[in-house]
């Protein structure tokens, strides 16, 4: 879309020219802070991570070269791996979960009754709580001994699990933590649902009594853009995943490594060991991996998401 | 699929009714559902931890114990007036600082057509993408070298500068502005800047608002900057001064709670206040 009008303002006629000269000058003016900011907090730091990344460096005392020996101590060590693990583990499972349960209640959203708005009020609530706070309610909640969750649970006749105080169990109880939050990405679906044109959703009605049918068949293809964003944004957030986990396994990962994350990792070498050189070469290899993720996903998107007007 | 009725008008009218109640009944509890730690939260905070743990659940604090907020705000070790007068001006500050500065770039990335454009707006995308703590590590040790540590400096001023995202959100307003309007002013020889205060900025205003909100919901909500820059517990903002207290005081639930509470209403309250503008905000974010 830049493109596009990028192109009308090469094309305008040159009776503009002399006005455009003026609006040229003020547009660089009024960008001049951004682009300050652009430089000094974000493209010269990330050229200086990659520096730092290269060189033994503890805060205090001179930067000392070591090429390459940060990425081969990143690489042996047993922590990086099973944060690393966890990491991918709690992305690639609460990702598509969380899409999955957020286009279901977007469909379920998509009528009008006397109560939708108030449905949507309610689902859009948790990703309000502050991240530190809803972690603290969750440890509450899900005590295994005494919380309201097991009690429930118990009295119902199942056999409940102990949530955060078991190894197996504690990484998917983040995960069901970070479930809770998904009234953004409903939102997002739901718009892309009502943006279906009328017409279209009552042809589909016409020709096939299954609604299986339409969902398949028309409704998700047209909201693959939507599907898309969610998927970009998620997993980016999620392999940055930092608050949670360190509110309910500390920097230890508690129990027994199982909620360690890979930020929590990082963090703890930069700001406990102050071992610069260290977090920055881990910086580098997230940044990496979430830009490789990114760019396969939109390398895919071309044979499976569906724009408007695309086809026309 | 919004009107039934027209869909499938062979449907008899008691199906409606018993599709109607099942369909309320699934909501009510799936709602149910997301709202329980929100309700946990608001009674435990009115309970002792006895009746916290108390089995079977009960469901309403008996007594209510109000003495709770008095004890959550004189207690020594953790200043929550304080922290939560904290949090405000961290919010606050933010808010009014990707107002201002966010508004200057979008309506140069938006209105404006100048060489280069397409390439910094390029960049602006790129860093809205880039995992942030790949950039963290150099900007920390420069605020630390600057000897700003310890203080808010690091983690309001860059907003004088801008922020990707609310630049980005900005300028899907900006460019609904029609372009006659700053024409027809330009051909009357009004300044750029002029256009800019005085005919742009007044009709994108809503824009602006949906903007500081989401600009104090995120800083309500920030945690590793203040993590990182900040030791003194009087400096805390409340998301960094609820965690300290729970992380060392795991048993007092009560007062935990109390202060999870009263961090999370506000953020509540302003929601449902200007839910219209949120979900507006919201929509424009998506796919342009």
């Amino acid at each position: 879309m830049a493109d596009a009008a990028s192109q009308i303002g090469a094309a305008s006629p040159p009776r503009r020219r002399r006005a455009g000269r003026g609006e040229a000058r003020a547009g660089m003016l009024f960008a001049l802070p951004w682009m300050v900011g652009l430089a000094i907090f974000t493209l010269i730091p990330l050229v200086i991570t990659f520096y730092i990344a290269q060189a033994k460096f503890q805060i205090t005392g001179a930067p000392k070269w070591v090429g390459l020996q940060n990425y081969a101590a990143i690489w042996a060590d047993p922590e990086v791996w099973a944060s690393a693990r966890n990491t991918l583990m709690f992305a690639t499972i609460s990702v598509p979960i969380k899409l999955v349960l957020a286009l279901g209640l977007a469909l379920l959203l998509n009528r009008v009754t006397a109560l939708s708005g108030f449905y949507r009020t309610v689902f859009y609530l948790p990703f309000l709580m502050p991240a530190v706070a809803g972690s603290v309610v969750f440890i509450l909640l899900l005590n295994p001994g005494a919380g309201p969750v097991n009690i429930m649970l118990q009295a119902m006749g199942l056999h409940p699990p102990d949530w955060l105080l078991d190894p197996k169990a504690a990484l998917w109880t983040l995960i069901l933590l970070s479930l809770w939050p998904l009234g953004v990405e409903t939102l997002v679906f739901l718009g892309g649902l009502q943006n279906i044109p009328r017409d279209v959703s009552e042809a589909a009605d016409l020709d096939s009594p299954h609604p299986w049918h339409k969902l398949i068949w028309i409704t998700l293809p047209l909201i693959t853009p939507m599907i898309l964003f969610n998927l970009v944004i998620g997993i980016i957030y999620s392999f940055q995943v930092f608050t949670q986990a360190l509110v309910i396994g500390g920097t230890t990962g508690k129990p027994a490594e199982a909620t360690l994350m890979y930020m929590v990792v990082l963090y703890r070498a930069a700001f406990r060991y102050f071992n610069m050189g260290y977090a920055a070469a881990m910086a580098t290899v997230l940044f990496g991996v979430v830009l490789v993720l990114t760019l396969l996903i939109f390398r895919t998107a071309r044979s499976w998401v569906y724009y408007e007007g695309e086809t026309r | 699929m919004s009107d039934p009725a027209l869909i499938q008008p062979r449907r008899t009218a008691p199906r409606k009714l018993g599709s109607m109640l099942i369909y309320h009944a699934l909501m009510l509890a799936i709602a149910g559902v997301f709202l329980l730690p929100f309700y946990w939260m608001t009674i435990s905070a009115f309970k002792n931890n006895a009746e916290i743990f108390a089995n079977p659940v009960t469901w309403f604090p008996d007594p209510i114990r109000w003495d709770n907020i008095t004890a959550l705000l004189t207690r020594d070790d953790f200043p929550y007036l304080r922290q939560f007068l904290n949090s405000v001006f961290y919010a606050g500050s933010v808010a009014l600082a990707v107002c201002f500065s966010c508004s200057l770039a979008a309506y140069s990335f938006g209105c404006l057509r100048w060489r280069g454009r397409n390439l910094v707006f390029g960049l602006t995308v790129c860093a809205l993408l880039l995992p942030g703590i790949v950039t963290f590590l150099p900007v920390y040790l420069g605020w630390t070298k600057l000897g700003l540590n310890g203080t808010y400096w690091p983690l309001i001023a860059p907003f004088f500068c801008g922020d990707a995202f609310f630049i980005f959100m900005l300028r899907q307003f900006f460019l609904g502005v029609p372009r006659e309007l700053m024409d027809a002013a330009r051909l009357d020889g009004t300044s750029e800047f002029r256009i800019w205060w005085q005919i742009v900025l007044p009709q994108v205003r809503t824009a602006l608002i949906i903007v500081g909100l989401f600009a104090v919901v995120y800083t309500w909500n920030e945690f590793f900057g203040p993590l990182i820059y900040l030791q003194d517990r009087e400096k805390f903002p409340l998301s960094l001064g609820l965690f300290t207290f729970q992380a060392a005081r795991a048993k007092e639930w009560s007062t935990t709670m109390m202060g999870a509470f009263f961090m999370a209403m506000p953020m509540v309250v302003l929601f449902l206040l200007t839910q219209r503008l949120f979900r507006q905000g919201l929509a424009s974010t998506g796919l342009k």
